[in-house]
């Protein structure tokens, strides 16, 4: 195959990804509909709507299947062939596919299901987004992304991104579930506000050491090889400083007499929100950034003594 | 990973704790230190240093963006003497960023003392014994089998130790606790923010950092005179510079044609010849992007290149006045570069050159500008000024004050623009300018951390205390 059939495939299995996580969006919808007829507390294991859920989470799969496929095939696309997070629309298709993937695999363990119409939904819109203003040609990268610790930096980054992105959608349907009186419908179903806090609490305890080793170790490692220093306060730096932190206040909160639960979870969430703001939003807000993937950068305007390669 | 149950142990009991208003000077002492080191305090001063860092990432800082800071107080003539007070341009030196976490530290030492004392003397303690009642614990179970009592308890302790819980065999009871490890891990982790901290006040302190621009086929030896900017910790001492040297032999770029990124640059190798020692072996090495030479404690960086044309200025009495290749510096990524040429003692009157250099010229817009970072088409565009060019200054800046523009007859500027092999005369006698040639300059950055091995093990500490 040629790269650009490479990079077609990407782009068809990208759509068509899409469609399936709809699917599966469809199928979770119908299920959920059929249950909010029901007291919170009758279970239903057999049945169409049982059958709706059941249907949800094997859509999904092949979505996470097919998403596999469009991140491998853009890889494959670039010359020399290279790892599928260089750009915005990259490091999106691959945030998300670790979303999809860390749900897969924690949903028997946590018993999730109740996650799932949330978690495609996520998914879906930020495909969309990616899609519709991230979409890039495969293009060679800037040099100093040539380098092994973009694998492994980047993927523990998107993975932990992942799993704090699981921990917050928990948080939010921890506060809403607390506000709510409800007896039936989504919210009364789902898990009560301790284990929902405790799910939290577990992905971000999960995402948490997988941050630190992409933000506090390897980071450092590797802006140190390419551009000679350890820790720059760049402002991608900055905001990923910014997360850490404010996941460690989460982890501290929910120790700490009346910042328990509530108040913990918000915390949670504005971690999420510096996240994905650093994810996404900084490239936009700020051109000082070494962390340019977005522009073709070889000389950078901002230093002329010190051109950046 | 971690038991989901968190443990307060870290904050204490405020209830029982008086107002400071009614207390004596000790016991408000005790009170603040309480403050101070409790979990609480930590959590706040935590989400404190995020809000502190983000100012920032939005005000372009002097040490990470000075041309940006510099552009931004031009643009700010108001808020600049605010922010100037306010510390805004260089936020991580500031006094109220460092008040942070300062007392986060303080907070930090404070709660970790307490604790570890606390631990240890757990960990020598047997775990407690077995309540007489079980039923007085919040969890409990009964079941009755026929099996001897002895029986019973060894495969009891059997498999609590199983799960790595701590066990103790009583007479007819079996104890057993667990949580060590996680307790030691979060000890772990919070005495390595500390030796994280350490290294990089060591690598700050004693360390360096320098740049340096080197024409290829021209050398560097490793002292202070021969930096272009050299940035030492506070206790550096200049005989901390090791004495190595190198010659940039060689530097290769390959410049994409076509694709998206077409005009891009890649695949930059600079050859090196280097010696650790003025008498040790001559060395060569591929001095690459992601790929620095290591001399002894001391890292060579490639960071940066761009074109020097080879410029020779002849003064009016025919004499060189000025001639040597000129570092020009790129102001964007076709390399359209910037320099200056001040030949200051040409007679009878000085000379000063300053302008651009394309290495692929074309006009876009009706304006000269570069359309590739290559050498396909290069001109070197210069105007001319004549008076006190005043040598001193910084080598890429042309001081004009004392000095006046030379004009054409028809009272515009007079203009170079030159193709490698030209060579224009001046008018009003003033000499003759002859772009020779054109060479490469490579940017070498030449840093040494002491302390780096520290803060790596203190954050591998941390991940292992996190995992704990
Ligand atoms: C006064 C200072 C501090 C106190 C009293 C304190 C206390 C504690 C305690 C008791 C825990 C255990 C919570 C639990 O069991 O879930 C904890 C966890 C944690 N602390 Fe601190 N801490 C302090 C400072 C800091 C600082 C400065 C940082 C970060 C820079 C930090 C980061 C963390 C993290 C990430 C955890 C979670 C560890 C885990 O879940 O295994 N702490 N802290």
């Amino acid at each position: 195959m040629t790269n650009a059939s490479w990079e077609a495939l990407s782009n068809q299995a990208v759509a068509a990804s899409g469609v399936v996580y709809f699917l599966a969006l469809l199928a979770h919808l119908v299920q959920w509909a059929a249950l909010r007829k029901l007291p919170a507390d009758e279970v239903v294991t057999t049945g169409r709507t049982a059958m709706a859920g059941r249907l949800g989470v094997l859509l999904t799969v092949i979505a996470v299947g097919v998403h596999a496929v469009a991140l491998a095939a853009r890889g494959m696309a670039a010359d020399p062939n290279r790892v599928p997070w260089g750009n915005m629309y990259e490091f999106t298709l691959a945030g998300t596919f670790f979303v999809g993937l860390l749900y897969l695999l924690f949903l028997r363990r946590f018993a999730l299901e109740w996650m799932g119409p949330l978690v495609v939904a996520f998914i879906l819109t930020l495909l969309m987004v990616a899609v519709i203003w991230l979409h890039e040609e495969v293009a060679p990268l800037t040099e100093a992304l040539y380098s092994y610790w973009l694998i492994i930096h980047v993927v523990s980054a998107v993975i932990a991104t992942g799993a704090f992105t699981l921990g917050g959608i928990a948080s939010v349907l921890y506060l809403l579930k607390e506000r709510s009186t409800a007896e039936r419908g989504y919210l009364a179903r789902l898990p009560d506000l301790l284990s929902l806090d405790r799910i939290s609490y577990r992905m971000h305890a999960f995402g948490f050491p997988v941050w630190t080793f992409a933000v506090l170790i390897t980071g450092p490692i590797w802006a140190h090889q390419a551009w000679s220093s350890y820790w720059n306060w760049d402002p991608k730096e900055v905001w990923a400083f910014i997360t850490w932190v404010v996941y460690a206040a989460y982890l501290h909160a929910r120790a700490t007499a009346g910042w328990k639960g509530r108040n913990a979870a918000i915390v949670a969430l504005v971690g999420l929100a510096t996240l994905w703001f650093n994810f996404i939003g900084i490239n936009f807000f700020s051109s000082t950034s070494q962390h340019s993937y977005a522009a073709p950068v070889i000389a950078d305007q901002q230093h002329p003594p010190e051109v950046s390669l | 990973m971690s038991n989901p149950e968190p443990k307060d142990t870290g904050g204490r009991d405020r209830q029982a704790t008086p107002m400071p208003t009614d207390m004596n000077a000790r016991e408000l002492g005790r009170w603040m230190w309480r403050q101070v080191t409790s979990m609480r305090t930590a959590l706040v001063l935590l989400l404190l240093l995020a809000l502190a860092a983000i100012p920032g990432s939005i005000v372009p800082q002097e040490d990470v963006d000075s041309l940006g800071a510099s552009r931004w107080r031009d643009a700010h003539p108001k808020l600049t003497p605010i922010y100037e007070k306010l510390g805004m341009f260089s936020v991580y030196d500031s006094p109220w960023f460092s008040a942070i976490y300062i007392l986060l530290m303080i907070s930090l030492v404070g709660c970790i003392v307490p604790r570890t004392a606390v631990y240890w003397r757990a960990l020598r303690a047997k775990p407690p014994g077995a309540p007489r009642n079980l039923s007085r614990l919040p969890e409990h179970a009964t079941h009755t089998t026929a099996d001897t009592p002895g029986d019973v308890l060894a495969r009891a302790a059997a498999e609590l130790r199983k799960r790595r819980y701590r066990v103790v065999v009583g007479e007819d009871s079996v104890s057993a606790e667990k949580g060590y490890l996680r307790e030691a891990g979060n000890l772990v982790f919070h005495l390595s923010v500390l030796v994280v901290l350490v290294g990089f006040a060591i690598g700050g302190l004693y360390g360096y950092k320098g740049g340096v621009i080197v024409i290829e086929g021209k050398g560097f030896s490793n002292d202070l005179t021969q930096y272009d900017d050299f940035v030492p910790g506070s206790l550096f001492k200049g005989e901390d510079l090791e004495p190595f040297s190198f010659t940039v032999k060689d530097f290769e770029v390959d410049w994409l044609t076509e694709g998206p990124r077409a005009g891009m640059a890649r695949k930059f190798v600079s050859t090196l010849e280097y010696q650790e020692t003025p008498t040790s072996e001559v060395k060569t090495y591929d001095l690459k992007v992601n790929h620095p030479l290591t001399i002894g404690s001391t890292e060579v960086f490639l960071i940066g290149h761009g074109y020097a044309p080879v410029i020779t200025v002849r003064d009016g009495n025919g004499d060189v006045a000025y001639s040597g290749p000129t570092v020009f510096l790129p102001v964007d990524q076709t390399f359209a570069s910037f320099g200056v040429v001040k030949a200051g003692f040409a007679e009878p009157a000085q000379i000063g050159l300053e302008g651009d250099f394309y290495p692929t010229f074309a006009l876009g817009d009706g304006l000269p500008r570069s359309s590739f970072g290559d050498l396909i088409n290069p001109l070197l565009s210069l105007s001319v000024f004549t008076g006190e060019v005043n040598t001193g200054e910084s080598i890429y800046v042309l001081d004009k004050s004392d000095t006046e523009q030379v004009m054409k007859a028809d009272g515009k500027p007079f203009r170079l623009d030159m193709r490698e092999g030209d060579t224009i005369e001046l008018p009003d006698g003033l000499g003759s300018v002859t772009f020779d040639g054109i060479e490469r300059w490579n940017k070498i950055q030449i840093s040494r951390t002491p302390g780096k091995l520290i803060a790596l093990t203190g954050v591998v500490m941390a991940l292992l205390g996190l995992l704990g």
